[in-house]
């Protein structure tokens, strides 16, 4: 290897965005949480199609809130788009307005899905149906509140200056398991408010 | 063949202990790779004989290919020097091509199994629902009058040379419904109604054995299937429709209460008040061949051996070793004894 | 994207940088700086805090095989009690928790560890990397696996270890019928496992996919390489549905759902799908990257590379492929319909296909090579026979109608065991005596090799072979003891006696291992004359593996000036340096250019705490003690946020001001 040209160019040290361990880290991450709420949903129509109880047990769910719920969290997975994209273009301000927005958006889907819960009648021991909505819902509602942890610490480190439009790798990695989450929700909304109707 | 099975009692296996392996297939009553007597089995059996043959035969190939590529004599080389990578692909083609072909041919032959043995060529004579409980097998025989039904445990008789229907059921944990000789086994799932039909075509005695892992009793979970001629066969179901002849045993008879008072809360003898739902029924019990599914041989000494020392005898199970004094075992013998 | 960076800021070498190339030889000064950057502290704090990919890949393997001796005694015990009818050595709960910790040690706790174990010693080795992708999240794996593996052998000496086998159905399993804590500490202990195999995978997954030292192509990674990569990824698709099973059985035990409840409307086979439809892909996993370890050790023996690489390459991947579509093989005595049946069973066959791929690749290159009888050599050859007993004996229970015969009886205890003994243990001894000179720097005894061989091997086929015929005589498995009216007791002797045997081959190959770590003899880098990376480094290897970061030109970097091929040649001891702290250079995935220098962790104690904590929340769980666990999962948390805070130092986040043009907003 005497010529050594090939291997003369400049490289970017440490975790530059996509270049970084961790994008890769969290896409497998993704895959294998991606495969745990398939199987949950799995678990769901297999036990939904043998059954021979009332399904759900009060009759069609309603669908208004839980609709509201979901337009709510896709605003909270844009605005950590808008973010990201802000630093890119060096509005770090605008990034850390539209950071805020998100987490607000992403309390907001808590405490509207536990007023949804303390609605039920039922609770995770009185039937199957009930073992499973509080189940899925609540493997959910766990990712979002480890999803608004992973969000308050990226603002955190956006105030404190960390990032730039050169180094954001955190930024892009927090965001895609945030959309993740909200993406989940999209399967979970369909099998357990739209599922029933068809 | 009817003689080997139709033995009395299996106390002959032992003495062939010091036999070769294979020898001894003949003694063992589980052995469905060398036996097997109904269609449900046999065409079972003849691809297990070729599959067998088969892969005895390419491990045979494939230890000659691998001693022969080991040891086989090659020119002297620089011992420095190394082989070249693009070679040998032949191997490979030719290998995985002739493995493909065969296992084509063995994916057709096992679902044209599957297909013979799935479904009984005709209507079931008889169906039956066996229930699998820790550890032993309810019986029940259905029949269009109610009063033809009847249930019994552990022993299932059925008429030669005809498909019955068996239903699985399971009123506990998972078990598994598997008589060798004339079938392949099917779980016993708790809330699930399973389907088996087995048939023999030669009256003889066909031992079975629960085989899904149920707990502390599942090594001594066996049943039999006793294959007879129709007329024997409706003898039989006859007497198991009686309720007990106990017409000279009054309820003040000491045997006949301490059953009342120690037993009858898990066990049934039809015709008396006997009615507990939990343990097998008890009308017929001195017409079987076995006590506590297949654990020993059904004698009067055995029988009270079993009632003192259940817990030792078959540990962990739902009958408890129950305390008597002599002059209770002997009562209590003498009332057992007119379970005919 | 670097270019449009630079109009902005002026080059921040600390943010960009054209690295070093050149040679850093043994003594000199710029391997003695690397040397001090990658060791770790020596002491008590070093050993928890390390994060060096051998140190972990070791601790592995030396964990695995102590718990591959257990579940052996374990082994042994059962034997004595079945070596005749109506033994009373053991009751019947006895020996139901020795049969499901036996199994669930050798196949969860022993059979993925250890392979684990050498991919971790291995990877960054083979492929020419400085460490692992994540070597904190390595850590974390490592002590996740150790606490899980105590957790689930805690309760054994209280008598209440795990008691429904391994795959442990419901409602066997269940609250009403296993009232003890037996269920509950496997349960939580496989959720706890699923985390350290779950974050080992990732680990490697992007291991492999950012890695690789420049030139190393994926068409030039080891075939070791493959297996592990497909067998990690599998494990990322099929360990939540474990993970989820036995979680929602804990459920169902401790807060009282129902989904495996009966009485209530759910399904004991929802158990059996989801165990295994993790658990098929799951006998792949531990097995295919034992087969990479022939495939990769066997060529060294035979001096020739291995024939048909691609087509190894391949068929690991569609093994695994085919691996997701069969788990219906376990459940065909359900009731499942005929049709499904049928599809099932022909894919069971099918997956035979790229098994006869291996095996002819095997035997093509011992036969066109030039075999050299050494210890590894034998446990390769012999491997690939009883690979072919097992593949076959699996052929004939995916026959459907021949498995309602086959199925739960000893015909399934010999298969799974020539697979998982032929398959997984003899590489992996092989791989030990193979690579015992790379991890220590001496060769082990030869003599005392070939002796444990033969014994392990005629031990191995006394003590297993005859279980088939057990199977063929109708012995179901777990039953703890049976009568002499069954005519297996002659067979049952001779399985027992096998046993025995075959653990002395083992014990053998433990002398050997001690006695090898005194005295065996000194060795070079490359004693076997291989041609993989790993040999090209000084045995044991430094710290930073390669001084210089080697450039790949073919996939026998070390066999190059012999084969006649116009392969370029690789460059071993020329490449980047790379010496500004814990550093190695990214490559892309598929053709390996270097696109990034990748900032590589300190040293931490963070992985230990973490690992730490979640195991007591997992303690806290069992034992009911809800704030406790509740501690333990925020104690977690802020050791994970403490791990995760960016650095400065791994240009997590932008440096500061003082050496460049101030921050981008101001």
């Amino acid at each position: 290897m005497t010529d050594a040209s090939p291997f003369n160019q400049l490289l970017p040290v440490g975790s530059k965005g996509k270049l970084s361990g961790g994008w890769w880290g969290i896409l497998a991450l993704i895959v294998t949480e991606g495969s745990l709420f398939g199987y949950l949903l799995f678990a769901y129509f297999y036990l939904a199609a043998q059954t021979e109880q009332q399904w759900p047990p009060e009759g069609l769910p309603v669908l208004l809130m839980p609709a509201v719920n979901t337009a709510i969290l896709l605003a909270s997975s844009a605005c950590v788009w808008i973010s990201e994209h802000c630093i890119r273009r060096r509005q770090i301000y605008w990034s850390i307005a539209a950071m805020i927005l998100a987490i607000a958006l992403g309390i907001c889907f808590v405490m509207i899905q536990l007023t949804e819960w303390d609605r039920k009648t039922y609770d995770m021991t009185s039937s199957l149906y009930g073992s499973l909505y509080f189940t899925i819902t609540g493997f959910h509602l766990c990712h979002v509140i480890i999803g608004l942890v992973v969000l308050l610490l990226l603002l955190i480190w956006m105030a404190l200056g960390y990032f730039d439009d050169r180094r954001y790798a955190a930024v892009t990695i927090g965001g895609v398991y945030w959309h993740f989450v909200d993406v989940v929700w999209l399967f979970v909304f369909t099998t357990l408010y739209i599922f029933p109707y068809l | 063949m009817s003689t080997v099975t139709f033995r009395t009692s299996g106390l002959i296996a032992l003495a062939t202990v010091s036999t070769a392996t294979m020898a001894s297939t003949t003694d063992a009553p589980l052995n469905y790779f060398l036996h097997s007597y109904g269609p449900a089995a046999k065409p079972t059996m003849h691809l297990g004989w070729l599959l067998a043959g088969l892969s005895v035969a390419v491990c045979l190939i494939i230890a000659l290919l691998l001693l022969a590529a080991v040891l086989r004599k090659r020119p002297l080389a620089d011992p420095r020097s190394i082989g070249r990578e693009g070679e040998g692909l032949r191997w490979i083609y030719i290998g995985t091509g002739i493995s493909t072909c065969v296992l084509f041919g063995l994916v057709i032959y096992s679902l044209m199994v599957l297909n013979e043995v799935a479904k009984p060529p005709q209507a079931p004579a008889v169906i039956l629902t066996v229930t699998g409980y820790d550890w032993w097998w309810k019986i029940e025989y259905e029949h269009d009058d109610p009063a033809h039904r009847f249930i019994t445990a552990n022993e299932l008789h059925i008429p030669v040379g005809q498909p019955v229907l068996i239903k699985l059921k399971s009123a506990d944990v998972i078990h598994a419904f598997w008589v060798p000789t004339l079938a392949g086994k099917t779980q016993m799932i708790p809330g699930l109604t399973n389907q088996q039909w087995i048939q023999a075509d030669v009256p003889g005695i066909y031992t079975g054995q629960c085989a899904q892992y149920c707990g502390a009793g599942h090594a001594h979970m066996g049943l039999e299937v006793i294959a007879e001629s129709a007329q024997d066969f409706e003898k039989w179901q006859n007497a198991q429709r009686r309720t007990a002849p106990l017409t000279f045993m009054s309820n003040e008879d000491p045997g006949h209460k301490l059953f009342m008072d120690r037993c009858a809360g898990c066990h049934t003898i039809r015709g008396t008040s006997a009615a507990g739902d939990h343990a097998p029924d008890l009308t017929h019990l001195n017409s079987r061949r076995w006590l506590a599914a297949g654990l020993l041989t059904n004698t009067p000494d055995h029988l009270m051996k079993w009632v003192i020392n259940a817990q030792r005898l078959k540990p962990g199970s739902r009958m408890p070793s129950i305390a008597l004094s002599e002059s209770e075992t002997t009562e209590l013998a003498l009332f057992l004894s007119t379970l005919n | 994207m670097a270019i449009s960076d630079m109009t902005h800021n002026p080059p921040d070498d600390r943010l960009n940088r054209v690295p070093d190339f050149g040679r850093a030889p043994m003594g000199s000064g710029t391997e003695a700086h690397l040397a001090h950057i990658w060791e770790s502290l020596p002491g008590w704090r070093g050993w928890f805090s390390t994060v060096d990919h051998k140190t972990i890949g070791l601790r592995y393997i030396v964990t695995a095989f102590i718990f591959l001796l257990m579940g052996g005694i374990e082994a042994l015990i059962m034997r004595i009690q079945l070596a005749g009818s109506n033994h009373a050595l053991l009751t019947p709960e006895q020996y139901s928790q020795l049969f499901t910790m036996h199994g669930v040690t050798m196949i969860f706790l022993y059979a993925l560890p250890i392979l684990s174990g050498f991919s971790n010693y291995l990877w960054p080795l083979l492929l020419g990397s400085r460490d692992m992708a994540f070597p904190r999240l390595n850590a974390l794996s490592y002590w996740i696996f150790l606490f899980a593996g105590i957790f689930m052998y805690a309760s054994f000496p209280l008598g209440q270890a795990p008691n429904a086998g391994w795959f442990n159905y419901v409602p066997f399993s269940g609250p009403i019928y296993n009232t003890g804590p037996n269920i509950d500490v496997f349960a939580l202990g496989m959720v706890l496992l699923g985390i350290s195999t779950t974050v080992g995978s990732v680990n490697f997954v992007v291991t492999l996919f950012r890695m690789r030292a420049p030139g190393m192509t994926i068409n030039r990674v080891p075939i070791l390489v493959w297996g592990t990569l497909t067998a990690s990824v599998a494990n990322l698709l099929a360990i939540p549905a474990v993970s989820l099973a036995f979680f929602l059985l804990w459920l169902d035990r401790q807060i009282g759902t129902h989904f495996f409840d009966v009485a209530n409307g759910g399904k004991p086979l929802l158990w059996q799908h989801l165990f295994w439809i993790f658990g098929h892909p799951w006998v792949y996993a531990i097995v295919l990257p034992a087969m990479g370890i022939v495939s990769d050790a066997l060529p060294t023996f035979c001096r020739r590379p291995l024939v048909g690489y691609a087509a190894m390459a391949l068929a690991t991947i569609a093994t695994m492929l085919v691996g997701f579509e069969v788990w219906i093989h376990h459940m065909f005595a359900t009731g499942l319909p005929t049709v499904a049946l049928s599809i099932f069973g022909a894919a069971s066959m099918v997956i035979s296909i790229p098994s006869s791929v291996a095996v002819f690749a095997w035997i093509a290159t011992i036969w066109l090579g030039k075999p050299v009888f050494k210890t590894p050599f034998l446990f390769f050859a012999g491997f690939v026979m009883l690979f072919v007993i097992g593949g076959l004996s699996g052929v004939m229970t995916a026959a459907v109608s021949l498995d309602w015969q086959l199925n739960e009886t000893y015909f399934i205890v010999a298969h799974l065991h020539y697979v998982l003994i032929g398959i997984n243990v003899f590489p992996v001894v092989g791989g030990i005596y193979y690579w015992f000179p790379k991890f220590t720097g001496r060769m082990m005894d030869e003599k005392m090799g070939k002796w444990s061989f033969w014994v392990m091997f005629i031990g191995f086929n006394i003590g297993f072979f005859p279980m088939h015929v057990a199977g063929l005589l109708g012995m179901p498995r777990r039953i703890y003891t049976y009568s002499s009216r069954m005519g297996w007791d002659t067979v049952n002797m001779i399985i027992s006696i096998g046993s025995f045997i075959f653990a002395v081959g083992i014990l053998i190959f433990l002398v050997n291992v001690a006695l090898s770590l005194k005295r065996g003899a000194r060795v070079g880098a490359n004693p076997w004359d291989a041609a993989t990376l790993e040999w090209s480094v000084s045995s044991p290897p430094p710290a930073y593996n390669f001084a210089a970061i080697p450039i790949i030109a073919s996939r026998h970097p070390l066999w190059e000036d012999r084969l006649d091929e116009d392969t370029g040649r690789s460059s071993l001891t020329e490449g980047y340096l790379l010496t500004q702290g814990r550093e190695t250079i990214g490559t892309s995935p598929i053709d390996a250019k270097p696109v990034t220098i990748l900032k590589m962790p300190e040293d931490s104690s963070t992985p230990f705490f973490v690992g730490l904590f979640v195991s007591l929340m997992f303690v806290g769980l069992l034992l009911h003690w809800w704030n406790f666990a509740g501690i333990m999962a925020a104690a977690g948390c802020i050791a994970l946020i403490i791990w995760m805070w960016p650095q400065k130092a791994l240009a997590q986040r932008v440096p500061s001001a003082a050496h460049s043009h101030g921050e981008a907003h101001d």
